[in-house]
């Protein structure tokens, strides 16, 4: 069994679900909440969902499979996320991706996220994280970081633990 | 000389300036609220009363006030068309789904000083009797979302939210709504698609102007970040205040998000159309100029959906003359004021206010390429010409980028560019895809052409060098 709702997302979707006059409307951030405590959305999440908001899984399904943010599988513990648009990479964004991907041991050329094999990092390009100042730019979880060198790429690395 | 003007920024940078309420409240925050609350109805000609309500709608009117998120509309307009009289409720969605390349300007407002937004809203909702209203922010932005949040509670807890505002009578609840990274979320129909949890779908216009049919069918206002702080400005200064501010038909400040290859890329805030392009790349107040030794190639004005300018580019600008003759006056596009109606005149579009700056050591291929990438991936799919048309000119500017083009790739981009747009999608997404395949090409068409040409000479070499020990090798037997 993949997904096992607690009394605390039972608690933040209630919560989530008030927000709305109409439940369906909730779907996108009871799929955020459940994202952020299993790392991923199992079908029996999306079953659980669709029970809890009154609607089909078919409709919920179709939202998981939409947004590139929501993970139908599990993903690394640290998640490097490139932003690979234009700005980003007039300041070298496909460099920083390609020093990546050889320092974890993945291939630069591959397209999507790919995961290392001790499933500790997944690296991906992602389109315009709206920094376009400070390029490049990139996020591990939901930290973001500006300006990144190589230099300062090894030292995030270094302090994924 | 242009200059600088904060107003949406005025504190956001100053030290010591953080986004909690009580720094919010020193420095005059939630005034302008308290002002809005309490205008009293005025007595009109004809015998009729104009509420405060009214009074603060013909108030951003008169502040010439347009959408700051990409198309430029007329916000007292957008406002006028909203269905006040179906009997449902009228909703504001704040769109803080900040993701046209090169845009970072809301992020910066969102971060730095969310009770800003807050006020604006809360003063934009009054104003539309609207009771529930979303900010929908960008996923990315976990951290946004979450500054937002804690402002909102901030808020509560000063009844600047919640039931009977300040003793008015007045009830609003605010939530945050996180997207999860899809760019058509930007786009107002597609937003309330996924406000609503379903695929964020654009949807046919008409029947579907949200000012009439729009979150859960009813009446809804959504404007971009920007927009809404602004006005907390308008109502604290007055529409005709605000109205001379920038320059005629393009009112108020804009933040502009600036990028690429410029010495100090950032955030500057002017007076709209007071700065020219040329002014916001070089002087030193603001881009600072290109890096050393190199040269300017081409400037995206608007955010990457904008129609590219190439260096040295002219544009013949109407202007009026000493005697208010209208005259044509040739402009160089480093000239062009930055606003939204003469980025309009020379074809292209102020719309994010973002502007993206390449210098001569780009690959104008490259950088198409990338663009269009960005376009296959984030079209809804919801339309044909827009789904097939924005892959296939991603694919084809993957082979250019890779060896493998043709020298009549060039005209076959155009082709299907020309055959996305001009009202066979259900958004301007066709659009959006389109413009700037169609400028860089048409601009830049000799490295296109050039690029495929030798893609195409060199594979000639290798399948004659590939069939000459063939050769050798019957003449042995």
């Amino acid at each position: 069994m993949s997904f096992q709702a607690t009394p605390k997302l039972e608690a933040e979707v209630n919560e989530l679900i008030s927000h709305y006059p109409v439940k369906r409307a909730a779907s996108l951030m009871v799929l955020h909440a459940i994202q952020e405590q299993f790392g991923w959305i199992s079908s029996e999440a999306v079953q659980w969902t669709a029970k809890k908001l009154e609607l089909q899984p078919i409709n919920v399904f179709e939202i998981l499979t939409f947004y590139p943010m929501l993970r139908q599988q599990p993903m690394g513990k640290y998640q490097i996320k490139v932003c690979r648009t234009l700005s980003c990479a007039l300041g070298g964004a496909y460099e920083l991706h390609k020093h990546f991907c050889d320092k974890l041991g993945l291939d630069a050329h591959k397209h999507g996220a790919q995961t290392t094999k001790d499933g500790k990092f997944t690296v991906e390009f992602v389109e315009c994280l709206a920094s376009c100042g400070t390029a490049p730019v990139m996020m591990v979880g939901d930290k973001f970081y500006e300006g990144v060198s190589h230099a300062k790429a090894d030292e995030i690395v270094g302090g994924c633990k | 000389m242009a200059q600088e003007y904060k107003l949406i920024l005025k504190h956001a940078d100053e030290p010591g300036y953080t986004p909690d309420i009580e720094c919010y409240l020193r420095h005059g925050g939630y005034d302008a609220l308290k002002k809005a609350l309490v205008i009293p109805p005025k007595d009109l000609a004809d015998g009729k009363k104009l509420s405060g309500a009214e009074q603060i709608r013909e108030d951003v009117k008169v502040s010439g006030l347009r959408g700051r998120g990409g198309a430029g509309f007329s916000c007292g307009l957008k406002w006028s068309f909203v269905d006040r009289k179906s009997g449902k409720p009228i909703y504001l969605i704040c769109n803080a789904d900040e993701s046209e390349p090169g845009t970072f300007k809301d992020r910066q407002i969102m971060h730095k000083d969310p009770h800003q937004l807050i006020e604006g809203m809360i003063i934009s909702c009054f104003a539309n009797d609207v009771k529930l209203a979303y900010i929908y922010i960008r996923g990315e932005m976990p951290e946004g979302a979450k500054i937002l949040n804690r402002a909102i509670k901030e808020a509560h807890a000063k009844n600047f939210l919640g039931k009977n505002i300040l003793g008015t009578g007045y009830d609003l609840e605010i939530y945050v709504h996180r997207g999860a990274g899809a760019y058509i979320c930007g786009e107002e129909t597609g937003l309330i698609e996924s406000l609503e949890g379903k695929r964020p779908y654009p949807r046919i216009k008409p029947p579907y102007f949200p000012a009439i049919l729009g979150l859960w069918m009813c009446p809804t206002i959504v404007n971009n970040v920007e927009t809404l702080c602004n006005v907390k400005h308008i109502v604290a200064m007055g529409g005709a205040a605000f109205a001379k501010l920038g320059t005629p038909n393009n009112t108020g400040t804009r933040i502009v998000s600036l990028s690429g290859h410029v010495k100090k890329p950032g955030y500057y805030e002017i007076e709209t159309g007071k700065a020219t392009i040329g002014e916001l790349i070089n002087d030193p107040k603001f881009g600072g100029g290109l890096r050393d030794g190199r040269k300017l190639k081409a400037v995206i004005p608007g955010g990457s959906s904008a129609k590219v300018f190439k260096a040295g580019e002219k544009f013949k600008l109407k202007k009026k003359d000493a005697e208010g003759k209208e005259i044509l006056v040739e402009t160089d596009m480093l000239d062009l004021p930055y606003d939204f109606d003469s980025l309009a005149a020379a074809g292209s579009m102020s719309g994010s206010s973002a502007i993206i700056v390449m210098d001569d050591s780009t690959d104008i291929v490259e950088a198409l390429a990338n663009l269009s990438e960005f376009y296959a991936h984030e079209s809804c799919g919801q339309c044909t010409p827009c789904r097939e048309g924005a892959l296939w000119m991603s694919k084809t500017l993957h082979r250019l980028t890779h060896g493998e083009g043709r020298a009549a790739d060039a005209d076959y981009l155009v082709k299907i560019a020309d055959n996305i747009p001009g009202g066979r999608t259900i958004c301007a997404f066709g659009e959006a895809c389109s413009w700037p395949v169609q400028s860089f090409v048409a601009k830049f068409k000799d490295e296109f052409v050039a690029k495929g040409a030798a893609d195409e000479a060199r594979r000639a070499m290798e399948n004659s060098e590939t069939a000459e020990p063939k050769q050798l090798a019957s003449a042995h037997h």
